[in-house]
């Protein structure tokens, strides 16, 4: 029989187990964040390229457009590689989660977008490269109703076109 | 509708006349004769300008039907009155089945004591008819009870088809008897059909009956489709909608179906509304990081800028008359509300109340500005005064949004998301009577009609 000592171990097991798989989800949810194991099979220069290695999207705090560290480290590899492959043209969309009512967060998705279209413009990707897009609140890509959700939703997503 | 004429020549046709173009086309009005003297003294009255109201008991027995054959449509008639008057919040129907008097005939005078006997206040009795070409003929008398006499008395022509409208004209009628005010209920929503994931939210454009019968849907999903409103003159709204490109403001006529493009603005345009007299639509414009007020004339299609700052100013809203514009706009830092003269200039802070203020509008009455308020991670529906005064929050949790004033500004309907998908509600605006809205998916963002007569 299983004393007491065996089966709190196993529900920290369980407790462990879960917190896991619950951060795999969210990060599946986030998707396309470099941290794919696709990486080594992406061809250079291509979208996939750029999603895995380069990352596709930086996040923003609370009602804020101010680039953090990290975003402006994510934007210089952005930067570079849209240097490297000149061909491509891109959206750049902005989105809010959703604590913002709907009129506002569409202004701030767009101040988002902005915000990062004039880095990558401060980095020499010429303008007419780019188009930006507000989403607001409409296209979330996590849907948990809690920070660790809205704070993926927070973000600015660069866009490459297809056709070009 | 007008006020009552008791004392119009009975089946004069100087009554109420509705006006509304095609949807009631050929139908007609009338006030019916008055069956009993009119006494002096108190006449039955509700003030719904007190803060603890007692709903009025009222007796709404099935309307009379000319023939068997119109039996059921003259009860739906009767459940149509009856459901629009408890829903106010106003009055406090009485069951049937404690009914004394059966009503069979209209034109006589009710046994006012079997009425009394069970503390009716009032008593609705009515009779519908089809007549000879085919329209429905539906009369109501509304008594006082206690008093013994006629408050009003109106007769009605349509055709079949508009039973409901028929219905929802008359509650206006008892309403607007009973409580001195204009009804709302004879109006219509527009608002945001939600269906799908909430990563890939498939939005339509709806329309339907302020009691949530009737949808209608006016687009078919395939653009993301936001913040509907109307025009308070015709059978037009203006909305945001992501076609091509960058999302753009349009006009959409809700009979024909024709849509437009309102203006032709590099960037983003959004959050319309129309002016009073539904020749203007007022939006807002995305330039870089700011977003700025501009006025746009539907005939002349000239463009006027409104605001310049490096802020966002947004859902703007004018005053019923046309005189001036409330909005909201983080120029001080954080979402509040200002108001501002109609063609621009200085513009002044008029929300000072707990958190942030967003997503003004004026009541029709003039008297209120509703707006949903930021409170921590609460949002709530309040409303306040147009100089700012009198801040009062109506209903508050995760997450309330959008208000919309009913034609008589007496009850505001919003969105409430508790996390799956939003629904839509009402409140009166003594924050007392909250009801949810019956739609047939997830709804959002709605905006009520005028009154459609």
């Amino acid at each position: 029989m299983m004393n007491l000592r065996q089966f709190l171990r196993g529900a920290r097991l369980v407790a462990a187990l879960a917190a896991a798989l619950s951060i795999a989800a969210c990060a599946n949810l986030g998707g396309q964040n470099g941290q794919s194991n696709a990486s080594a099979q992406a061809t250079p220069g291509s979208q996939q390229d750029f999603l895995v290695n380069v990352g596709d999207r930086v996040f923003f705090d609370t009602d804020s457009t101010a680039l953090s560290a990290q975003a402006r480290a994510t934007l210089d590899k952005q930067a570079q590689w849209l240097t490297n492959y000149s061909q491509y043209t891109f959206t750049i969309e902005g989105h809010a989660d959703e604590r913002g009512t709907r009129e506002y967060n569409l202004a701030l998705g767009a101040r988002r977008a902005q915000t990062v279209r004039d880095y990558l413009v401060s980095r020499g990707i010429a303008a007419n490269r780019m188009h930006t897009i507000s989403y607001g609140k409409e296209r979330p890509v996590a849907v948990c109703d809690d920070i660790s959700c809205w704070s993926q939703n927070r973000r600015a997503v660069t866009v490459l076109n297809a056709s070009s | 509708m007008k006020p009552s004429t008791f004392d119009s020549f009975p089946f004069s046709f100087v009554g109420p006349t509705l006006n509304r173009r095609h949807v009631l086309a050929g139908a007609g009005a009338g006030a019916l004769a008055v069956l009993a003297p009119r006494r002096a003294g108190a006449v039955l009255s509700i003030d719904i300008n007190q803060g603890n109201i007692q709903p009025m008991p009222i007796a709404l027995p099935d309307f009379v039907a000319g023939t068997p054959g119109e039996a059921e449509m003259a009860r739906n008639v009767t459940s149509v009155i009856t459901a629009d008057l408890q829903r106010s919040g106003l009055f406090a129907p009485i069951n049937p089945q404690a009914y004394i008097e059966k009503i069979t005939n209209t034109d006589a005078v009710p046994r006012f004591a079997d009425w009394r006997a069970i503390n009716a206040q009032a008593l609705a009795t009515g009779r519908l008819t089809r007549q000879g070409d085919g329209r429905l003929k539906v009369e109501f008398r509304l008594w006082d009870v206690f008093a013994g006499q006629q408050l009003d008395g109106k007769q009605y022509f349509t055709s079949p088809d508009n039973w409901r409208r028929i219905a929802h004209i008359i509650a206006d009628a008892i309403y607007q008897t009973l409580t001195g005010e204009k009804g709302y209920f004879d109006s219509r929503i527009v608002f945001v059909d939600e269906t799908g994931p909430k990563r890939q939210r498939i939005k339509r454009l709806a329309i339907m009956d302020q009691d949530g019968f009737g949808v209608r849907y006016l687009t078919r999903g395939d653009e993301l489709v936001l913040t509907p409103r109307f025009n308070p003159s015709t059978q037009e709204i203006t909305y945001m909608a992501y076609g091509q490109g960058q999302p753009k403001v349009y006009l959409l006529n809700i009979e024909t179906g024709q849509r437009e493009i309102v203006g032709n603005f590099p960037g983003m345009s959004f959050a319309p509304r129309f002016s009073p007299d539904g020749q203007k639509v007022i939006m807002s414009l995305q330039q870089g990081p700011n977003a700025n007020l501009f006025v746009m004339d539907l005939r002349s299609k000239q463009t006027t800028r409104l605001t310049d700052t490096p802020a966002i100013d947004t859902a703007p809203c004018y005053s019923p008359d046309g005189k001036y514009i409330c909005f909201e706009s983080d120029r001080g830092g954080s979402q509040q509300i200002y108001v501002m003269p109609a063609n621009g200039g200085p513009a002044t802070r008029i929300s000072f109340g707990q958190g942030r203020h967003a997503g003004p509008v004026w009541s029709p009455r003039g008297d209120y500005i509703a707006f949903t308020g930021l409170i921590g991670s609460q949002f709530a529906i309040g409303v306040l005064k147009p100089d700012g005064s009198g801040e009062r929050i109506l209903t508050e949790g995760f997450h309330n949004e959008g208000p919309t004033f009913a034609p008589n500004g007496r009850v505001i309907m919003f969105f409430r998301d508790l996390g799956p998908g939003p629904f839509l509600y009402t409140i009166d605006i003594t924050g007392r009577n909250e009801l949810k809205v019956p739609t047939p998916s997830y709804a959002s963002d709605p905006a009520w009609s005028p009154l459609l007569s």
